[in-house]
C-alpha cells in the first residue's frame, strides 16, 4: 500500500488535521487535550478502532481533527490498518495535515512508521509524547537534533497536563499555512538507489513519469501502489523485475531490505538525538510489579482472586442500588395504579408493560456501571494488558486471543457491554468471532432463573453444597459450549489467514480518574439507548400478547366455584389472571407448540414463560409467576411461586418439576439468545443484521438440542 | 562467542537470541520485520506467560509480547 505519487487534496467543508501514530503512542490523550472532547483513553494497544473526529479552532477557523487507529507501518494486514490507511493515502482523501505522534521512549520501532510517512506527499509534523517517561528515567531527548534529522518540527507534549499544547497549535498553525513535503532519505543501499534512478531512466523513455522514492518504493514493496499504474503493462514491468533480480539475486529478500534500512536509520537517529542515562536502570517499578503479577504461581492466583474479586463485588456493591430500584419501581406502580382503576387495559399497560419494562432496564444499570467501573480502572493501570498476556494461551489455542478474555468476561454481567468491549480486538475476525461467542457467557440477567429453579427444585433435594455447584456449572456450560464454537466457525466460516497476535504490556501507573468517571458514564449511557429503547418496546409488545384477547370472566368464575373454592380473595385473583394468560394470543401460541418442547420437559406453561422471553429474558419469573397462578409480583426467592411449580403436574399426575426438567430447563437458558437488546448491539458492532441472525440462530439450536439431550439422557437416570 | 540455533518454543527468560534468517512468505513475517525482528536483530527474553505463550522480548529499545508459534517463521541463534 506504500503510495508516494502527489495525492490530491480533498474537497472538502473542513481542513482536516489528523493524528497518526503506533499504538499506544498517546493519540487518544493528544485527541483529548487538543479538543477537550473527551475520548475513552487506554493503557490498551489498538484501542481506538474506530475513526474518532473531533473539531479544533486555530485562529478562528475550524478544522476536522481525526484520530486515526493506531498503525505499524503503512502497509495494512487487517481491514482495520486499511480503513487507516486508505483515510490518509487514498485520492482525495489526504488530509492538509498529519501529526505523527511519536512516542519518545520507544523511538527506533515509532520512527519506522515515521519514516514511511514522510515519503508520502502529506504534509507531518511530529508531537513528541510520553517525554515525561523519559525524564523519569534519567534520559533527555536532544529536540533540536532530532527535528533536523526528521526534516520537521518536533514539539514536545505531555496531554494529560496540558503542556506543550499551545505551542503544538502554533506549529499547526504554521505547518498549515505553508505545507510541505519531507524529503526524508533514510539511507536505502547504494545498489537499490542506483536501480531506483535506471527504473527512472527507463521509464522516462517510455514517457512514464516517476520520482526516484517511487521506483525504490516499487522495487522493495510489491504492494507499493505506485506499481499499479504499469504493473500491467509488460514491458514497464519487466524493468522493474530485470531490476529486483540485480539487487536481491537470490538471497536476500525485498522487505527485509526495506526493513533492515529503515531501522538502520532509525537507530541513528537514535543514538544522535537521545541522551541515555548515566547509570543506566536496570529494572523499573514497572518491572518490579510484574515479577509478582505476570509470576508462573502467584500471577495466576493474584489474577484469579482479583476477577474473584471484581464479580464477587459486582454482585454485593449493586445489591444495594438494585434493592433501591426495585422498590422505587414497586412503589411507583402502586402510586399509579389506583389512579387508573377505571381502564383495567391502560392499567395493566401502564403497570405490566411500561413500568415494569422500564424498571427492567434500569435495574441492570448499576452492575453494568460498576463492572466498566472496574474495566476501566483495570485498563487505566496496565493489568488489562497483562490480563490478556495471561490468558492468551487459554483463549488462543481455539483461535480467539487473549484480548478476548475482557468482553467475555464483561459478558458475564451483560452481553452488551461486552460486546461492545469487543472493539478491543485488533482485527476484524477475532472482533466478530469474540462478539459472536459473547452472548453465550452466562449473564446476570439469568441469574433469577437459576435461583429460581435451583431453590425449588434442586437444594430442598440435594442440600445447599448441590445448589453450589449447580449454580457454578450453569456459567460454566456457556463458557464451555464457546470454544467448539469458536473452533467451528475459525475452520468453517471464516476462512483466510489469521492475523498475528503481538501487543505491549504499558507501564503500571495510576488511573486518570477523570477518564475512569467518563468511561462509566459514556458506557451507562449507551447501554441505556440501546437496550433502553428495546427491552421497553419488547416488555410492552409481550404484555400485549399476553394480555389480549380478553376472556370471559364469568365462564373462568364458574371453572373455579366448580372446583369447590369461594369466588373472591387473592386466589381467586391469581386464578383469574393465570385463565386470562393461558387464553391470551401467547398462552394459545404456547400449547400449540408444546410438543415442540416436550421432549425437553417443558408443559405448555414453561413453553409460554420461554415463547415470552424470547425478547428480553427478564420477564421471566414474572411471566412464570402469572403462568402458575402465583400473582406477577413474585421473584426468584418467592416461596409462593417455588412451590406452586413444585405442585404443579403434567396432565397425567406426573411432577412437572423434576430434577432433570429443572437442568434442561437452566440450560435452555443458558445457552439460548433471549435478548433482542443484545441482537441490536451485535447489529451494531457488525453493521449487519445477518450476524445478529445467525448469533440468534446458533443459540437457539444449542439450546433446544442440549436441553433436550439434558432431560432425555438425565431422565434415564431417574 | 559461541552460536547454537534456537527454536521458538526453547526460548527461556533472560535468553539472548539473534534473528539470522525470516521467512518472508509466512502470513505473519511482514509484521515481524516491520516491528524489528529482521536478520540481525538481537533480543532478550524479558517474561514468559504463565501458561508458557505468550513470550515478551526486548529488541530495538521497546519490548515486544509475541507468540512462539508466530515467531516459528524466524530462524534464531543462542548468544551468551
Ligand atoms: N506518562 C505519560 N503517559 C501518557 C502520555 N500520553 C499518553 N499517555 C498514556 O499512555 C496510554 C496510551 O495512550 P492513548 O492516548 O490511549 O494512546 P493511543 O493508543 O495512541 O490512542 C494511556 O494510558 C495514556 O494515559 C504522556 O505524554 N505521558
Amino acid at each position: 500500500m506504500l503510495n508516494s505519487i502527489d495525492i490530491p487534496k480533498a474537497a472538502r467543508a473542513l481542513p482536516q488535521i489528523a493524528l497518526v501514530g503506533n499504538p499506544n503512542a498517546g493519540k487518544t490523550s493528544l485527541f483529548n487535550a487538543l479538543t477537550g472532547s473527551r475520548q475513552k483513553i487506554g493503557n490498551y494497544p489498538g484501542v481506538t478502532v474506530e475513526k474518532i473526529v473531533g473539531s479544533l479552532e486555530l485562529e478562528g477557523q475550524q478544522h476536522e481533527l481525526i484520530d486515526v487507529p493506531g498503525l505499524y507501518s503503512l502497509t495494512a494486514i487487517s481491514t482495520d490498518e486499511e480503513v487507516a490507511i486508505g483515510a490518509l493515502l487514498e485520492s482525495g482523501q489526504a488530509p492538509e495535515l498529519v501529526i505523527y505522534v511519536l512516542d519518545a521512549s520507544n523511538l527506533e520501532r515509532n520512527l519506522f512508521l515515521f519514516s514511511q510517512l514522510a515519503e508520502t506527499s502529506l504534509n507531518v509534523i511530529v508531537a513528541l509524547t510520553l517525554t515525561d517517561v523519559v525524564k523519569r528515567e534519567q534520559g533527555e531527548i536532544d529536540l533540536a537534533a532530532l527535528s533536523s534529522h526528521l526534516g520537521c518540527e518536533v514539539i514536545p507534549v505531555v496531554a494529560y497536563k496540558e503542556t506543550g499544547i499551545s505551542q503544538l497549535k502554533d506549529a499547526m498553525v504554521r505547518a498549515l499555512a505553508d505545507p510541505r513535503e519531507l524529503e526524508l532519505d533514510v539511507g536505502f543501499p547504494q545498489i537499490v538507489l542506483e536501480s531506483a534512478d535506471r527504473v527512472v531512466d527507463q521509464m522516462n523513455r517510455w514517457g512514464v513519469d516517476l520520482k526516484r522514492k517511487d521506483a525504490r518504493c516499487v522495487l522493495l514493496d510489491e504492494h507499493c501502489t505506485t506499481g499499479d499504474r504499469f504493473r500491467e503493462i509488460p514491458e514497464l514491468w519487466n524493468v522493474v523485475e530485470e531490476e529486483r533480480a540485480k539487487i536481491f539475486g537470490h538471497t536476500v529478500q525485498a522487505k527485509t531490505v526495506d526493513a533492515q534500512s529503515r531501522y538502520a536509520w532509525a537507530a541513528k537517529v537514535k543514538r544522535d538525538s537521545y541522551i541515555a542515562p548515566t547509570v543506566p536502570r536496570k529494572f523499573t517499578k514497572s518491572d518490579r510489579i510484574d515479577a509478582v503479577l505476570t509470576h508462573r504461581f502467584f500471577g495466576l492466583v493474584f489474577f484469579l482472586l482479583l476477577m474473584y474479586g471484581v464479580f464477587q463485588s459486582i454482585y454485593t456493591l449493586a445489591a444495594p442500588f438494585m434493592d433501591l430500584i426495585d422498590g422505587g419501581k414497586t412503589a411507583f406502580a402502586d402510586f399509579v395504579s389506583p389512579m387508573l382503576a377505571g381502564a383495567p387495559a391502560v392499567q395493566s399497560l401502564v403497570v405490566d408493560g411500561i413500568i415494569e419494562g422500564v424498571g427492567s432496564v434500569i435495574i441492570f444499570l448499576p452492575q453494568i456501571m460498576i463492572l466498566f467501573l472496574f474495566i476501566a480502572i483495570l485498563e487505566g493501570t496496565g493489568y488489562l494488558a497483562r490480563a490478556a498476556f495471561l490468558m492468551d494461551r487459554l483463549l488462543g489455542w481455539c483461535g480467539l486471543n487473549g484480548r478476548a478474555f475482557i468482553p467475555l468476561l464483561s459478558s458475564f454481567a451483560c452481553a452488551i457491554p461486552g460486546v461492545m468491549a469487543a472493539r478491543v480486538m485488533p482485527d476484524q475476525r477475532s472482533r466478530l468471532m469474540t462478539v459472536l461467542v459473547a452472548p453465550l457467557m452466562s449473564c446476570s440477567a439469568r441469574l433469577p432463573v437459576y435461583m429460581l429453579l435451583i431453590g425449588a427444585v434442586i437444594e430442598p433435594r440435594y442440600g445447599p453444597i448441590w445448589a453450589g455447584f449447580s449454580l457454578f456449572l450453569m456459567h460454566f456450560i456457556g463458557l464451555a459450549v464457546a470454544i467448539p464454537v469458536v473452533l467451528v466457525l475459525n475452520k468453517g466460516i471464516f476462512k483466510g489467514k489469521r492475523l498475528p497476535f503481538m501487543m505491549e504490556l504499558p507501564k503500571y501507573q495510576w488511573p486518570r480518574w477523570k477518564d475512569v468517571l467518563l468511561t462509566v458514564v459514556s458506557r451507562a449511557k449507551v447501554f441505556l439507548v440501546t437496550a433502553g429503547t428495546i427491552i421497553f418496546a419488547m416488555t410492552v409488545i409481550i404484555w400485549a400478547l399476553l394480555y389480549f384477547p380478553r376472556g370471559d370472566e364469568k365462564a373462568y368464575k364458574a371453572q373455579w366455584v366448580a372446583q369447590g373454592h369461594v369466588a373472591q380473595g387473592e386466589e381467586f385473583d391469581h386464578f383469574l389472571e393465570m385463565r386470562q394468560r393461558e387464553d391470551s394470543i401467547l398462552g394459545r401460541f404456547g400449547r400449540t407448540i408444546e410438543p415442540v418442547f416436550k421432549p425437553a420437559g417443558f408443559d405448555w406453561r414453561l413453553t409460554t414463560a420461554i415463547l415470552a422471553a424470547f425478547p428480553a429474558r427478564e420477564v421471566v419469573v414474572p411471566a412464570m409467576g402469572i403462568l402458575f397462578g402465583t400473582g406477577a409480583d413474585v421473584d426468584e426467592e418467592s416461596p409462593s411461586l417455588q412451590s406452586s411449580m413444585n405442585a404443579a403436574k403434567w396432565p397425567d399426575g406426573r411432577p412437572l418439576m423434576t430434577p432433570w426438567s429443572a437442568a434442561s430447563l437452566m440450560v435452555f437458558f443458558a445457552l439460548c439468545c433471549q435478548c433482542m437488546a443484545t441482537l441490536a448491539a451485535i447489529k451494531r458492532e457488525t453493521n449487519s443484521w445477518k450476524w445478529a441472525a445467525f448469533a440468534f440462530g446458533y443459540m437457539t439450536a444449542l439450546a433446544y438440542v442440549l436441553s433436550i439431550a439434558v432431560y432425555q439422557i438425565g431422565s434415564r437416570f431417574g | 562467542m559461541t552460536e547454537k540455533i534456537l527454536k521458538a518454543k526453547d526460548l527461556k527468560r533472560g535468553m539472548k537470541a539473534r534473528v539470522v534468517s525470516i521467512n518472508e512468505e509466512e502470513d505473519v513475517c511482514p509484521r515481524l520485520l516491520e516491528l524489528g525482528l529482521f536478520p540481525g536483530t538481537e533480543f532478550q527474553v524479558v517474561k514468559i506467560a504463565p501458561l508458557g505463550d505468550p513470550i515478551e522480548i526486548n529488541l530495538h529499545g521497546y519490548k515486544l509480547c509475541i507468540r512462539r508459534s508466530e515467531a516459528g517463521c524466524l530462524r534464531l541463534v543462542e548468544l551468551d
